[in-house]
């Protein structure tokens, strides 16, 4: 705000506009250059579009003959319809499964992603070579999807849930370690340094400096990570580790359309009901401050 | 000038301290209260996933081994021709990985030109109509809330195997994720350049084109960006379902028990998810930086 207000329009302050454009035409154009180069990153993204498209063997015959089929399945899909009282059952614990797994996995893989994210913490680990590590160990374990954590760890502890949830908990650790570390970097060293001068030892200083500042932000970061992550567990079940995943995918491969729609809406209420939950606690904490 | 404060009077001062500690005592009782429900909900969620400390321990040295199992003996002496023999499929195994980066790329596009269009209708400053804006809402809720990998689990019945329905299954999550995003970022922009354009008679497309487009522009491709990386891992696993890219040999693999196999193809895509967040992580500071200067 260094410009003063403009109480005059621009005509007034400069009334001869059309000589100032004949003076300058250089500062009325936009710089040839900076657009060349614009082009010429558009046009090849486009290129790698079509080129794309091209590659995965599109076609609009392919695409109408696609959606024609998909509608068959749209309309095969109605009404919602779970079958029987017994598979209604099946599929509501499938969810409570789900939602069960989502919970516990990223509480635990908050717990023992905090001590990582302060060894990854530049202004916490001083020695670069440490928090680097870290750093580098963290990405590692981010590189891996959740759904192929869950490969391996069923090949550890066998199929069902609990396999799942060691999934979560070793994919949210990267993710988790990572963010908590930016939250403390982010953290204002002031207060750490008034309990050090005031006496206080380094870990007080954490406790006391550190630690207040970044709980509400970790709190909102673990409820939007369980936001998300009871939407990846419905999926985790295709590879056999727990939750309604299984029988999604049992249903849809086997063509049974309406317990398909039925397990959706499930998957959909649930995600609403948690997202809506959270919502409140997150209010409750943080208090009402967009995130 | 130094003034000394004064002590408060001793029963004034009794009472303020028997306030106080009333206060601690039921913040106290408060958060232990807290403690115990967050507990009580931990213990029930473990037993809902049937969390077994015994089964974990004793099943935990598989884990090691797994790894151990996923990289060959690769000798000093003969470290290159070990390592090439481990690598003996990598031709396949990287035009495989391009074929998931162009997944990846196309329905991030596809994804983000779709939220782009649904965005404005979906906001509350450039809304058309209460109607199109509920309307738009609703269905960016439900193309975000259902995980990608069902959307691809139902195209590929109906489009058949290949990346197609993969590209298809991430441009409708993608354009309910970045739909959201877009249109709170469109609902806090700056009106005045809206309303002058409005004001002097441009149509709404105009309004869109002059007024918000260049507010937003930079904040979309970095959101964009931000969902590409998210969609280069999702593309991976999309061949899981039978969806294109390299998720299809992975489990083929891990199905087959070839465990270097999967070792080796492992290594390529988290190398290939590093190097793409860096690669955008760059290209997103210089546009935040950019947004800064502007």
């Amino acid at each position: 705000m260094n410009t003063p207000p403009m109480k005059t329009s621009l005509l007034d302050r400069f009334p001869d506009l059309g000589a100032m454009r004949s003076k300058h035409p250089n500062s009325f154009k936009a710089d040839p250059r900076r657009q060349a180069q614009i082009g010429v990153l558009v046009g090849s993204l486009i290129a790698l579009y079509a080129f794309g498209l091209y590659y995965i063997g599109f076609s609009p015959l392919m695409l109408i003959n696609g959606f024609g089929k998909f509608g068959i399945v749209v309309s095969a899909m109605m009404p919602p319809d779970p079958g029987s009282w017994e598979n209604a059952l099946t599929f509501i614990k499938g969810v409570v499964e789900t939602v069960s797994m989502a919970f516990f996995g990223t509480i635990c893989a908050a717990f023992l992603a905090l001590p990582f994210g302060f060894l990854a913490a530049r202004n916490i680990v001083s020695n670069a070579l440490i928090h680097h590590a870290a750093r580098r160990f963290l990405d590692i374990i981010r590189g891996i999807d959740t759904l192929i954590w869950a490969l391996i760890w069923v090949g550890v502890v066998g199929l069902g849930p609990f396999a799942g949830v060691l999934a979560i908990i070793t994919a949210d650790f990267g993710a988790f370690g990572k963010l908590f570390s930016e939250a403390i970097e982010a953290a204002d060293q002031k207060p750490v340094d008034g309990i050090v001068a005031s006496g206080g030892s380094r870990l007080e200083g954490i406790r006391f400096g550190i630690v207040p500042q970044i709980l509400p932000v970790l709190l909102g970061q673990i409820l939007y990570f369980f936001e998300s992550n009871t939407r990846t567990t419905t999926i985790i079940g295709i590879v056999g580790a727990g939750g309604i995943g299984l029988y999604l995918t049992e249903t849809i491969r086997t063509y049974l359309w309406e317990e398909t729609s039925f397990i959706i809406l499930l998957i959909l209420i649930t995600v609403a009901a948690i997202d809506w939950i959270s919502g409140k606690l997150r209010i409750a904490i943080i208090g009402a401050r967009p995130v | 000038m130094t003034t000394a404060i004064q002590p408060l009077p001793a029963d004034q001062n009794a009472q303020l301290q028997s306030a106080y500690s009333a206060m601690v005592a039921q913040k106290r009782r408060q958060f232990f209260l807290g403690f115990i429900i967050f507990i009580l909900l931990a213990i029930l969620a473990a037993i809902g996933a049937e969390v077994d400390p015994q089964k974990f321990a004793m099943n935990f040295w598989k884990f090691p081994r797994y790894f151990n199992d996923m990289t060959p003996h690769i000798g000093l002496l003969t470290f290159f021709d070990d390592v090439a023999e481990w690598y003996w499929g990598l031709g396949k195994w990287l035009k495989l990985m391009a074929e998931t980066l162009l997944i990846a790329y196309i329905g991030t596009v596809t994804g983000a030109a779709f939220a782009f269009v649904l965005a404005f209708f979906a906001s509350d400053s450039m809304s058309v109509s209460g109607w199109s804006k509920f309307a738009a809402r609703r269905f960016l809720e439900f193309c975000r809330t259902v995980p990608d990998v069902t959307f691809a689990l139902i195209f590929v019945v109906s489009f058949g195997l290949g990346p197609f329905p993969g590209v298809l299954a991430l441009a409708v999550h993608t354009s309910g994720a970045l739909g959201k995003l877009f249109y709170e970022i469109v609902d806090n922009i700056d009106m005045k350049p809206v309303e002058g354009l409005r004001a002097s008679g441009a149509s709404w497309p105009q309004q869109v084109r002059f007024g918000v487009v260049p507010q937003v522009l930079s904040n979309f491709i970095s959101y964009s960006l931000l969902r590409f990386e998210i969609n280069v891992r999702g593309a991976a696993i999309m061949g899981f379902v039978g969806a294109g890219g390299i998720g299809q040999l992975l489990i083929e693999y891990v199905r087959k028990f070839y465990y270097v196999d999967v070792g080796a193809v492992l290594i390529i895509i988290i190398a290939t998810v590093m190097l793409i967040d860096f690669g955008t992580e760059k290209v997103r500071h210089r546009l935040i930086a950019m947004e800064g200067a502007r």
